[in-house]
């Protein structure tokens, strides 16, 4: 009976972390589907923005309470997830608490699950409040309905049943253990501390040591098995950021928030016009002509660079983006959140779509028009609030500018007095129809 | 003022074989709009007060290329920064100091891969230096226990973390300074910016900068203070839209030090 718990508990661990493998696989692919860009510079940097920003969550205590719950979970996460290492053991091998040896120290560890378990528990509930009771102004916008939503429940919901199941377990382990049960009981005395399960005894009064064992293999069971699912949920939620936000971090911008790209490709051209001896009927240099012509900003997913792509998969879709946006504050259609959503969102129908055929096909659809309309890039003040809002470093900001450069320079579709002003700098050296010779008319005006 | 203030070109320095400390780059604000204009001319003033040996391109000063870079428009701004680079270069500028956030922000951080390396700096940032220095003196005057809040321009605060300096200078002058709810990094865009002060705003249920002179109210400040030209107009315009402009002055933060120094 036993060795086929073992082997049943192996192929689930197998099968679960297999599925997490591919699917994960399937977001570095699709990641890659971006453009490259060159995030090797200052690793040490880089390191120290991710244990700060990412690992110890500064940025998320810029709204104090949310972010203190936020960290109670966070730990809850991760402290918890040692104890799912010796249920890995135990459920292996057949053994029983095997960090029991431990002694103190497990005591201890076990002890303070407990109480995360049941902060984690008191946090997620007040989440849910917050999310579906309370009228918080970014959990209300239009991008957020339907699925979500619901993800955001679901999330909220498995981990209220992780963390029951969590207690309800070592409940019944204790009383398995207060009664000396087979298996359950140690010589060394009890094993574990059970500060917050213990008031839960009272409800096992009368319970046989069979059915104790019923309750407590069916909730070591739901727990792991719960735990795997949960692991192969991230890949479909705005979960997934509890991994990628350490990767995005260390790849975000290290340079002041105002300073944009200079597209390369522009430089070259400009470098040729500004060149007097330039030939411009010089035959093109050797393999050049086989190169596709460059595309000038983005209309599509591929036409992002791979950082953007990540930030797509790694948006909680807390919008704090969209809380802070003057253009969103004053009822303009524009939300960041709403542009990391959509890019993520068409990047999985690509992603699909390679999946299917084996390649990607033009299925007649593209980021632009299709999901980020022109009236939302338009609203954008490039004011960086949202970059600097994001607690995991993404940058909606780029996107919104690499699509206005396909409008503007693929498509010369600009706002009519916006095109105008560029002709004015164009022509007059300033937005307006003034004379670059009256540039300084304002020193000799009283 | 009645009299004509000296105002010289880097043509004239280079004419007489002298190089000027600091290039002031005016910007296409601080040129032809009138009220921004008015900021130039200030500026000017504390700069001869402290004898600053300034120079500025005049007509051979062109768009930094903000407003088109940040509307998409990669091409004319790579032209507008080659050309206004050549021009810099071959007058071998070194340090360049600028009124407008948006010119500044462009040369210190997108004109260097593109060839032009200068030491950039906020005219706020210039002003606490000679203040430092002991090249300029600010004091109350007339602005002293005025209630004042300080609207941080996007392109200076969070795109470059300038935060400090204006604020220094305006405790300098005595002022009771008021933070707005969002202010710093959290600051809140006028709403000129990305090239948003050319065009239509998208339809929505407010202005922003009727949003963000509302936020500045609920302060009661008796000036809105600013250390941008498009700031300035933009939160002038909102001033005005909420019938304000009787209670509320918005003034850059230049021009003050100016009028207290009564120059």
């Amino acid at each position: 009976m036993q060795i086929i718990a073992q082997i049943a508990f192996l192929i689930v661990l197998v099968a679960g972390i297999a599925f997490f493998t591919r699917n994960i696989r399937r977001v570095i692919r699709n990641v890659k589907l971006g453009r490259k860009v060159d995030r090797s510079d200052n690793p040490g940097e880089r390191f120290a923005k991710m244990a700060r920003v990412a690992l110890g969550q500064s940025k998320m205590v810029k709204k104090p309470f949310a972010g203190f719950l936020h960290i109670i979970v966070y730990l809850g996460f991760i402290i918890i997830n040692i104890e799912v290492l010796e249920i890995i053991i135990d459920g292996v091998f057949g053994t029983h608490r095997i960090l029991s040896f431990l002694g103190f120290g497990y005591n201890f560890l076990i002890g303070s699950f407990e109480i995360l378990a049941l902060m984690v528990l008191l946090g997620v509930t007040i989440f849910w409040l917050r999310r579906n009771v309370s009228n918080i102004y970014r959990f209300l916008g239009n991008e957020l309905k339907g699925w979500p939503k619901n993800d955001a429940n679901y999330i909220l919901y498995f981990e209220m049943v992780l963390m029951i199941l969590f207690l309800t377990m070592n409940a019944a382990d204790y009383q398995l253990q207060l009664n000396g049960a087979d298996h359950y009981a140690q010589n060394a005395g009890i094993a574990g501390s059970f500060p917050i399960s213990q008031y839960l005894l009272p409800w096992f009064e009368g319970f046989s040591n069979a059915t104790l064992i019923i309750i407590e293999r069916t909730t070591w069971w739901l727990h792991i098995v719960g735990i795997l699912i949960f692991l192969n949920y991230l890949y479909y939620s705005k979960h997934l950021h509890i991994l990628l936000a350490f990767p995005n971090v260390y790849l975000s911008k290290l340079t002041p928030q105002g300073k944009f790209d200079n597209l390369e490709a522009v430089t070259n051209e400009v470098k040729l016009m500004m060149d007097p001896d330039a030939d411009p009927y010089a035959m093109p240099a050797e393999g050049a002509e086989d190169e596709a012509p460059e595309k000038f900003g983005a209309s599509d997913v591929v036409d992002l660079n791979q950082v953007q792509l990540l930030n797509a998969y790694t948006c909680t879709e807390c919008g704090r983006c969209t809380a802070e946006c003057p253009a969103n504050q004053t009822g303009k259609k524009l939300s960041p959140r709403k542009v990391m959503m959509d890019t993520r969102d068409r990047l999985e129908e690509v992603g699909n779509i390679i999946n299917e055929k084996g390649s990607f096909e033009d299925d007649g659809k593209q980021l632009l028009d299709n999901y980020i309309l022109r009236e939302e890039l338009w609203a954008c003040t490039t004011c960086n609030a949202c970059v600097e809002a994001c607690p995991i470093g993404i940058d909606p900001l780029s996107i919104i500018l690499d699509m206005r450069r396909y409008l503007v320079m693929e498509q010369s579709a600009a706002p009519l007095d916006l095109a105008n002003a560029m002709t004015n700098i164009e022509n007059n050296g300033a937005p307006w129809p003034y004379n670059q010779m009256d540039r300084l008319n304002w020193a000799n005006e009283n | 003022m009645a009299e004509v203030i000296k105002v010289p070109t880097m043509a004239e320095y280079m004419a007489e074989g002298k190089k000027p400390e600091i290039l002031f780059w005016v910007g296409c604000m601080g040129s032809f709009d009138d009220r921004a204009k008015k900021v130039t001319k200030a500026f000017v003033k504390l700069l001869h007060e402290a004898k600053v040996d300034f120079a500025v391109l005049g007509t051979e000063e062109s768009c930094n290329g903000d407003p088109a870079k940040r509307a998409g428009n990669e091409f004319l701004f790579q032209m507008q920064a080659a050309t206004n680079i050549e021009v810099l270069n071959g007058y071998e500028i070194k340090k360049v100091v600028t009124a407008c956030p948006h010119c500044f922000n462009t040369l210190k951080n997108e004109y260097p891969a593109l060839g032009g390396n200068y030491e950039v700096m906020h005219h706020t940032t210039f002003l606490k230096s000679l203040l430092e220095e002991g090249r300029l003196k600010v004091e109350g005057g007339k602005f002293k226990g005025k209630r004042i809040t300080f609207h941080d321009p996007c392109y200076l605060g969070r795109a470059n973390n300038v935060y400090e300096a204006p604020r220094d200078l305006l405790r300098k002058l005595e002022v009771e300074l008021v933070e707005m709810r969002k202010c710093k990094s959290n600051g809140f865009c006028c709403g000129a910016g990305g090239g948003q002060m050319f065009k239509e705003p998208e339809p929505g249920n407010k202005e922003v900068n009727i949003e963000r002179t509302e936020q500045a109210m609920e302060v009661k400040p008796d000036i809105i203070a600013a250390g941008c030209p498009f700031c300035n107009t933009m939160m002038t315009d909102g001033v005005k839209g909420k019938n304000q402009e009787g209670t509320i002055e918005v003034m850059d933060v230049a021009e003050m030090i100016a009028n207290a120094h009564d120059l």
